[in-house]
């Protein structure tokens, strides 16, 4: 029941979230750093499934945002393929990257897992480096044309953010679906004791594989919206620290629900726009947030609001 | 049914650690409707066994055979999909879900709804859906549990979490049911009431084989027993022949005396 009016208020909330801007000069701005918001969402609910839900960490997963990104961009720059036919060839190869890690990268656990999505993750990030002939010169990828709908080209912030929107909304409808499911039930009883998980008839490798591949597609989604949506990608983008980043984004906003993975992507992605005075230290302060939520409050952002809801009902109920 | 047929097979099987043999060559069979104990003293193999018959481990030479069919060598998740549930010494119970999803878990082979039909909540997920809920609520409500389905299951004392153990258990349909060591940590009035309740599954046509440790729960309620002592197979029958064998008698005073 609850998931269903959060994905509601969700999705509605962020329909209208433009029209507070609209009368500000800067409004542009604004709905440029929502719309960031919003991509980074579309990867972190997908994320939050994978650590949140199925208990398996990823620190790989900028490199299915640049895959799809990278994916995209090239078929759109080389093929002249339309961005509508681009993206979706950009995720289905992204999909079986994944696949193809997954299945030996998966069965991998704690510490260990999180190696060696790390490693998968730098690999990509070397080759999207190195493959300058492909990926084009040190500067990076140029010239990606944009989305057009209904001939016209979606160029502006608000018409950006309108097809963000249209993703994140079928992202969260789908991840909703299966957080409400039997395989989504069977997902956090892997996270729960696989073992047990497995003497109960549940396929464990398989479900980890599929989510995980699911999560990648979210990935790949936001990548290639993201190259439409710039024009030009470089490499740079894609590293670790964004990996770091997302992951962060998940953790601080508490892993026991999607809504605490999108809570946490809001707020560790509007604090730098309102905290410039960090710019350089911006890691470090990501850094200091994360120990300190960790110590505070470890089912994040999301795990306090809850607390404290429990403690007020607690003190009406007295 | 009852054509003499075992419903489940042991032959022969074997199983090392390092060295030590867990598991020696042991053989036996479980026949349909019957409550099988295995007992034995501490490092005698029984959970081995155990972990041999659901998969968890690979057998080193020997064959599982349920119904007829060759099981040892299957993943976990395979067995128990034919019908092979069990529970475990230390519950495993999933501490952050509550009773009730707990349970519905068990009942995770009744479905068939796959990872794409749930995304895209194919029609059927929804009835699959309440069947699995209608099922897993029966159960709570035959071990006594229907009123605490809503709390974590992590938070139930330990008695609680083994009857929580058992429902989810029995949500899967199961055809033979492992328990091992199910009166371990409870005192002595729930090891009564879990004796009465074991007896109530075998009445639904549950087969169950259990694994016991100081043979007190045993006694009462199983058909047959087979005892184990270092891995081997010592002695076969009925509880009385079993209470009264010398080599039974010897493995377990001998444990003991040291």
């Amino acid at each position: 029941m609850r998931d269903k009016q959060l994905l509601l208020a969700v999705i509605i909330g962020s329909a209208l979230a433009p029209l507070a801007t609209l009368p500000a000069e800067s409004g542009g701005y604004y709905v440029r750093v929502m719309n960031v918001i919003l991509l980074y969402c579309i990867i972190t609910s997908g994320l939050s499934l994978l650590m949140g839900y199925a208990g398996q960490i990823s620190l790989g997963h900028a490199a299915f945002f640049g895959l799809g990104a990278y994916g995209s961009g090239l078929l759109a720059v080389k093929l002249s393929l339309s961005p509508w036919l681009a993206m979706p060839i950009a995720v289905l190869g992204t999909a079986l990257v994944a696949a193809a890690v997954g299945v030996p990268v998966l069965k991998l656990k704690g510490h260990y897992l999180a190696m060696a999505t790390l490693g998968f993750g730098e690999i990509i990030y070397v080759f999207l480096k190195e493959l300058n002939w492909l990926t084009g010169d040190p500067a990076g990828l140029i010239g990606i044309p944009p989305f057009k709908l209904f001939g016209r080209e979606l160029i502006s912030s608000i018409s950006q953010y309108y097809l963000t929107w249209a993703f994140l909304s079928a992202v969260l409808l789908i991840s909703v679906s299966l957080i409400r499911s039997r395989i989504g039930r069977a997902l956090r009883a892997i996270h729960g004791d696989e073992l047990a998980a497995g003497a109960l008839g549940v396929d464990v490798s398989r479900l980890k594989l599929q989510v995980f591949v699911l999560s990648a597609v979210y990935g790949a989604v936001a990548g290639s919206l993201y190259a439409h949506f710039e024009g030009f990608i470089g490499y740079s983008t894609f590293g670790l620290m964004l990996s770091i980043k997302l992951v962060t984004m998940v953790v601080i906003g508490g892993m026991s629900s999607i809504w605490g993975a999108l809570l946490g992507t809001a707020v560790l992605t509007a604090l730098p726009q309102f905290l410039t005075v960090f710019k350089e230290f911006e890691m470090a302060v990501y850094g200091a947030i994360l120990i300190g939520t960790m110590i505070f409050s470890p089912k994040g952002i999301a795990g306090a609001l809850a607390r404290r809801r429990g403690v007020e009902r607690g003190k009406a109920a007295a | 049914m009852k054509g003499g047929k075992p419903l489940l097979e042991i032959r022969n099987v074997k199983k090392s650690f390092g060295g030590i043999r867990a598991v020696d060559g042991v053989s036996f069979e479980v026949n349909p409707g019957r409550i099988k104990a295995i007992i034995g003293p501490n490092g005698a193999g029984k959970t081995t066994l155990f972990n041999l018959i659901s998969g968890l481990y690979p057998l080193d030479s020997g064959e599982i055979r349920f119904k007829g069919r060759r099981i040892s060598g299957l993943k976990p998740h395979r067995i128990a999909s034919m019908g092979i549930v069990r529970t475990f010494q230390n519950v495993r119970l999933f501490p952050e879900m509550t009773v009730l999803e707990n349970v519905m878990v068990g009942a995770h082979r009744l479905g068939k709804s796959g990872f794409l039909a749930s995304i895209f909540k194919l029609p059927g997920t929804v009835r699959e859906e309440r069947r699995i809920r209608e099922i897993a609520m029966e159960m709570l409500e035959f071990v006594g549990l229907a009123d605490q389905a809503d709390l974590p299951a992590g938070e139930l004392p330990l008695g609680r979490q083994r009857l929580v153990e058992l429902a989810r258990a029995l949500a899967a349909r199961p055809e033979l049911l492992l328990l091992d060591e199910p009166a371990a940590g409870l005192n002595i009035k729930e090891t009564e009431e879990l004796g009465e309740l074991i007896v109530r599954i075998r009445e639904r046509g549950v087969t169950i084989a259990l694994i016991d440790h100081d043979m007190s729960l045993v006694m009462d309620i199983s058909d047959e027993v087979v005892a184990l002592n270092e891995g081997r197979k010592i002695a076969e029958g009925t509880p009385e022949e079993i209470r009264s064998n010398p080599l039974v008698i010897k493995a377990y005073l001998g444990e003991e005396g040291l």
